[in-house]
């Protein structure tokens, strides 16, 4: 993919971000939050990395879309305004963190780097044991269910306790 | 309150859809040991399915369908589906999740295979069952009701 496209991509990136903060109507910020996650997966995939953008697309672009949309039918659709105070406070602990990631963004390996750290250290075993251990050529499956299963499986009960405990606290006020 | 949809072809199209989704949510789960994809891309884009229903048709038609308590029950025996398949090999004599000891009939790096389904398979269920339960109790009620 091309410089420019990226570019143009990021600068939507920032533009979506910006209106879903500032909207004052919170159906345009869910949908600009929307557009958001599908850019970011249009990003992933021209990062190479497919799955993590099959996921943004579904999950960030769709799920969390829907799930807001109807959290603003049972709520409304405009926004109590902050409190200046607190503006001013989250808009300075914002700048400072971004600098702070700027300034030492230039430290990080660059992208795609065969020496940078993630490369070699466990991930040449994954991607020259996947096959003959597991038999599935998408190393990124065997990875997330196989070789890391501990972790997919406590997530999954992650989703499913907060989904629960969700759906238990939104059918209270029914009864 | 989500109503029924005034177009016929809005409903229509949700209709002829539906069931392409949840198709494609099963080659997306069948299919991520060859292609990207998986138990949890295929899960949302199941339950996707069912929002996009609600959507369309209005509430009352996913209520016609999925009953809120069995649905949430279901993402539980999602969850237990993969446990159980981390437990299986402890009776054979193997470690917690590792597949190679799945008391089945096939060699080891098959069963690791067949391991990684069963639990992408738990997951999609669990992920799927718990957006639909939770969509279900969001959407129930009018704004200010």
């Amino acid at each position: 993919m091309s410089e420019l496209l990226l570019a143009a991509l990021l600068a939507l990136l920032v533009a979506l971000a910006l209106i879903a903060i500032h909207a004052a109507d919170l159906l345009l910020a869910a949908i600009a939050l929307g557009a958001y996650g599908f850019v970011m997966a249009l990003l992933w995939a021209a990062m190479g990395a497919v799955d993590v953008a099959f996921t943004e697309a579904v999950v960030g672009a769709g799920a969390t879309t829907v799930l807001f949309l109807a959290a603003l039918l049972r709520t409304s659709r405009r926004r109590s305004p902050w409190p200046s105070r607190l503006r001013w406070i989250a808009a300075g602990i914002a700048v400072a963190t971004g600098a702070a990631i700027l300034a030492v963004s230039s430290a990080l390996p660059q992208w795609g780097d065969p020496a940078a750290p993630a490369s070699v250290h466990v991930s040449p075993r994954y991607l020259e044991r996947t096959i003959p251990e597991t038999a599935t050529p998408n190393a990124v499956t065997a990875v997330l269910a196989d070789y890391r299963g501990y972790d997919t499986l406590i997530e999954t009960i992650v989703i499913f306790t907060a989904g629960l405990g969700v759906w238990l606290l939104l059918g209270r006020e029914r009864a | 309150m989500i109503e029924r949809h005034d177009s016929v072809i809005v409903t229509t199209f949700v209709k002829a859809l539906t069931p392409l989704a949840q198709l494609f949510a099963l080659y997306v789960l069948a299919h991520g040991h060859y292609s990207p994809g998986g138990g949890f891309q295929g899960g949302v884009i199941l339950a996707a399915s069912y929002v996009l229903l609600a959507l369309a048709l209005g509430r009352e038609s996913l209520e016609r369908r999925v009953n809120e308590r069995v649905c949430i029950a279901v993402g539980a025996a999602g969850v237990l589906l993969y446990a159980a398949t981390g437990l299986a090999p402890l009776v054979a004599g193997g470690n917690f999740l590792d597949y190679s000891h799945l008391p089945l009939p096939v060699s080891p790096v098959r069963a690791r295979y067949l391991g990684i389904l069963f639990v992408e398979t738990g997951v999609m269920v669990a992920v799927a069952a718990t957006m639909v339960s939770l969509f279900c109790r969001l959407a129930e009620r009018e704004p200010g009701a």
